[in-house]
């Protein structure tokens, strides 16, 4: 464990590995000689490569290989991966598979927001940033509200992971997606099952916010920290809306807001590779997404810079409200309470809960709708495969998945685009930041270096979703420099391939 | 012998291995070797009751071990002294071989032959024409392959 | 004093960590009967904890996902020093699992298709006298067992609760079963199918569909419906959870004792249905099969007899 005073001597902190998040990753913190943060680096050290070993597979086995990449959020990739299916087959799932689709994915991101504030980022809040790292963690979470409570979200998690692998086979890599449809038809006991639990889950999604107000928001030391300097950035926000612009986590326009909060961008999530970049820096595997039509001026905020963010902050900001009733109340208290558009990355924990909220009221719309346990749920493709392109809202962020084939169906080109990478700019930001405020050599700590992870963590990343990328043409800045390190010229090569020296 | 099947010393020889079933190839190896009818040793025999004994794991794992080549001799179809064993050494030899050109490896490396007892000569004939197609294609683990677990 | 347990991740998608999350408030027993002493998807132990521990000090450590880079060869060793007993917690770590897949190529090759030809991240990056590491990948994707001994083995992609449940009851129970045991029934899924009785004495199969060409029956056998289904050729104790999805069995909880080369025995299995005798016919029927290697070796390439596609 870190000392709680270091030599000034010490120039390097590694904080290895960081922890409660999906994923592998590090945090190298440099100190100068006065024993403040030089510069500090967000790591991630693993790649698996599936774009590669995609290739050559039958298209119809993407949505359970693609769930492989997290099991955390195997469901998203299951989703975005069919939806790609949907358009390379170029067919239209019938009515009742689409709700089924949709049920099913409600129903998964209540549970997987339910994962994070419990287990994964509420220690930091509920137990407090800097108590014991013994102590950090959802045990630490359960003995602060009581065993009864703790055994409530145990349970709500479980039935809601029990309604998944009723309609999908398995919460862990579910196997129900096809071109066309779901595998298998909701009978009306379970449509019934799935009503019962979504009505439950509405009540316990207002406990949630319930806790989140009596354990963060009464506490003024947390609403400081919230609304601190430290942990704000002011940068670009992505999110899934429908046609009025209200957000939707399975279908629908990707809509890009500017720092000022002004739409700067809508369009067809199949127009992706138009608005998003991305570049690789030597010293991390996942790569940095940025706009397409800024130029990188590298990790900096303001409207100038192409660095934008997603996931529940983010949605909420490039959304004009949410579409169901419970949820549009909680988001209107938000923002009247933090203004719009909302910069703090420590927000993404409220804006989660209410997200957590219209998750459940959608499920209970969806179960609802008596078509719900329609047999029809399969449309056969009869197309010849060449391309298609499936987006969805994944819980950490937008996921992309891009799929080319011979007319056989075979993948020869698979590009996947991953929530997190589209954090991956402004995560590294907010770390360094963190560090350059919090750490010194003099006086850093186990629970200061837990409050710079708590930049990383109001993300809920997933970095093995991270690492993998589209590759294409990345820009690229090669600095000359002499042999004193000064900078004797430059060679600039943008995202359009164009040079420029100087 | 040929004089290009002579072994030489510098030269690649192919390690064949090969299942041979009891009733009918193996019976013509016998007669190959009381005919006295010479031909190049590459191939090691494993005789089998039938070919349809012959698992896809025994196929594989003999390539794992080292073997350039894997030959299967079966009775003619019809004649298969178990009835249907030589379809099913048909049947898995025609999607094995498919697995293992996903897997880099040459097709004609696995060989499924109909021999009868009758025919010593053919054993010669086939065993020559894949030991010459093996030299072609050389061998199967390259010279100098990297301890996979060490890094550079 | 409660024995110290460790849960560590190598090349693993988390869906493991979620596996023993759904023992739900089972959980709280578990955790009540062992003291954890790192799991970094949960608890903020650090690497330097368990490296500054004895060596044997953790009782158990259950590790999940293949190796496939040096930190995670580090890592793997590491926990081997410090545990008296370590298991292999779901496919990849027994077989190799999905990210096996990768053995079909290079590293140079992933890299390349990843980032590009401008250039991929560095093991060491040096910038203005700072120096970074990253770690390297192997070309070639380990299970477990060819890293470091392994003790016991818990299957499935993820293993379920009940497997998972059972398991830590054995492993911190008293009696220990036999070093190498795997942990689940040592019967092929075919045997618990709940759609066993549908499945006729003989298959004689003319056609293989893909999934997307039919819509399957959700009672009746679906291998005899046409879609290849590992079922025969694959461990039970998963609770066909993917049959009662309505999709074919993949074969994620690997081999009985009695094969030894997983997709060589799904194979024969496959191969064995078909009711075609001529050469011209078998190759049409195959052609079904589009992918023989993502069919039969999804999870289990890095642990089959050739390990990997040839290198170049």
């Amino acid at each position: 464990m870190e000392t709680a005073t270091a030599p000034v001597a010490t120039r390097r902190i590694t904080i290895d590995p960081i922890t409660r998040l999906e994923g592998h990753g590090k945090i190298e913190i440099f100190l100068d000689e006065k024993g403040a943060v030089d510069r500090a680096y967000f790591q991630v050290p693993e790649l698996r490569g599936f774009e590669k070993f995609a290739q050559g597979r039958p298209a119809e086995s993407m949505p359970q290989i693609t769930s492989r990449i997290c099991g955390v959020c195997p469901t998203a990739h299951h989703m975005a991966s069919t939806k790609a299916l949907d358009r390379l087959y170029q067919v239209e799932p019938p009515p009742a598979a689409r709700k089924i689709r949709e049920l099913v994915y409600n129903t998964f991101m209540v549970e997987d927001h339910t994962l994070h504030f419990y287990f994964l980022g509420g220690p930091d809040f509920v137990v407090g940033p800097r108590a014991p790292a013994a102590e950090r963690n959802v045990l630490g979470v359960i003995a602060r509200v009581g065993v009864e409570t703790g055994k409530q979200v145990i349970a709500m998690r479980h039935k809601l992971r029990g309604l998944i692998a009723l309609a999908a086979g398995k919460a862990v890599h579910p196997v129900f997606g096809i071109p066309g449809g779901v595998s298998k038809a909701l009978s009306r006991e379970d449509a019934a099952q799935f009503r019962q639990v979504a009505a439950e889950a509405v009540e316990f999604a207002q406990f949630t916010r319930g806790v989140f107000e009596k354990v963060v928001l009464s506490n003024s030391e947390y609403v400081d920290l919230i609304k601190s300097d430290l942990f704000t950035h002011r940068t670009y926000y992505m999110g899934m809306v429908d046609r009025e612009n209200r957000l939707n986590f399975y279908d629908g326009a990707l809509r890009v807001v500017a720092p000022d909060g002004r739409q700067w961008a809508k369009f067809d999530p199949a127009d992706y590779a138009q608005h998003i970049a991305e570049r690789t820096e030597p010293w991390s595997y996942m790569k940095f997404c940025h706009l397409k039509a800024l130029p990188w001026r590298g990790f900096s905020d303001g409207a100038e810079s192409g660095v934008y963010s997603v996931a529940p902050l983010a949605r909420l900001n490039a959304a004009d409200g949410l579409a169901t009733p419970q949820a549009q109340e909680a988001c209107l208290q938000y923002f009247e309470v933090l203004g719009r558009p909302v910069h703090h990355t420590l927000a993404n924990h409220w804006a989660r809960v209410i997200e957590l909220l219209y998750a459940a009221e959608r499920m209970k719309e969806l179960a609802d709708d008596p078509e719900i346990s329609s047999p029809d749920v399969r449309t056969l493709p009869t197309a010849v495969p060449h391309e298609g392109i499936g987006v969805v809202e994944a819980p950490r962020g937008t996921l992309i998945h891009h799929y080319q084939t011979d007319e056989r169906g075979l993948i020869t080109k698979c590009n996947l685009i991953v929530a997190t990478q589209h954090n991956a700019a402004r995560i590294s930001m907010g770390v360094e930041k963190a560090a350059r405020g919090l750490v010194n050599a003099s006086t850093v700590d186990d629970g200061i270096l837990n409050m710079v992870e708590m930049a990383f963590r109001a993300y809920d990343p997933c970095l093995g979703c991270a690492t993998h990328a589209l590759p294409g043409s990345m820009p690229l800045l090669v600095r000359v420099c002499g042999p004193n390190g000064d900078l004797r010229s430059t060679l600039r090569r943008d995202a359009d391939g164009s040079i420029h020296r100087g | 012998m040929p004089e290009d099947l002579k072994p030489r010393p510098d030269e690649f020889e192919p390690r064949i291995v090969a299942f041979f079933c009891n009733w009918c190839t193996y019976l013509a190896a016998d007669l190959a070797g009381t005919s006295r009818i010479k031909y190049a040793a590459n191939a090691e025999v494993v005789r089998v009751m039938c070919s349809g004994r012959v698992d896809v794991q025994f196929i594989l794992k003999a390539f794992a071990k080292g073997a350039d080549g894997v030959l299967i001799g079966g009775c003619h179809p019809g004649d298969c002294h178990y009835q249907e064993g030589n379809y099913k050494a048909l049947r898995r030899f025609r999607l094995v071989q498919r697995l293992i050109r996903q897997m880099g490896i040459e097709e004609e490396r696995l060989r499924l032959e109909w021999i009868s007892a009758a025919e010593g000569d053919r054993v010669r004939v086939v065993i020559e024409d894949m030991v010459k197609n093996l030299k072609r294609l050389g061998p199967l683990r390259k010279p100098g392959q990297p301890n996979l677990l060490e890094v550079a | 004093m409660k024995p110290k347990v460790a849960f560590y991740w190598c090349a693993s998608c988390g869906g493991c960590e979620e596996a023993v999350l759904d023992l739900a408030e089972e959980v709280l027993n578990i955790v009540a009967a062992v003291d954890i002493v790192f799991w970094p998807v949960a608890l903020d132990f650090k690497e330097k904890d368990v490296a500054a521990m004895e060596d044997g000090a953790i009782s158990i450590s259950f590790v999940n996902g293949a190796v496939r880079t040096t930190h995670q060869l580090e890592m793997a060793r590491l926990l081997r020093r410090k545990s008296k007993l370590v298991v292999a917690f779901g496919v990849c770590a027994q077989l190799g699992g999905i990210p096996g897949l990768s053995n079909l190529t290079t590293a140079g090759d992933t890299l390349r298709e990843v980032y590009g030809a401008a250039g991929h991240p560095q093991r060491e990056y040096r910038e203005d006298g700072r120096t970074l590491t990253l770690p390297r990948l192997f070309d070639s994707v380990f299970a477990l067992d060819r890293t470091i001994p392994v003790d016991y083995y818990i299957p499935g992609c993820p293993p379920s609760p009940k497997i998972v449940a059972d398991a830590f009851q054995v492993l911190l129970g008293g009696e220990l079963p036999e070093p190498g045991t795997v942990l689940a029934p040592d019967r092929a899924m075919c045997d618990e199918c709940p759609r066993r009785d549908t499945h006729p004495q003989e298959l004689k199969l003319d056609r293989f569909h893909r999934v997307q060409e039919r819509v399957l029956d959700p009672e009746t056998c679906i291998l005899a419906q046409g879609v290849p289904c590992l079922g025969p050729a694959t461990r039970t104790g998963c609770g066909s959870r993917c049959i009662s999805g309505n999709m074919p069995c993949s074969g994620c909880f690997g081999p009985t004792s009695r094969m030894r080369d997983y997709g060589g025995k799904a194979l024969c299995s496959i191969a064995s249905v078909i009711d075609v005798s001529d050469e011209a016919g078998i190759d049409r029927v195959f052609e079904g099969i589009v992918d023989p290697v993502g069919t039969f070796y999804r999870y289990s390439l890095p642990s089959s007899f050739l390990e990997r596609k040839r290198l170049e």
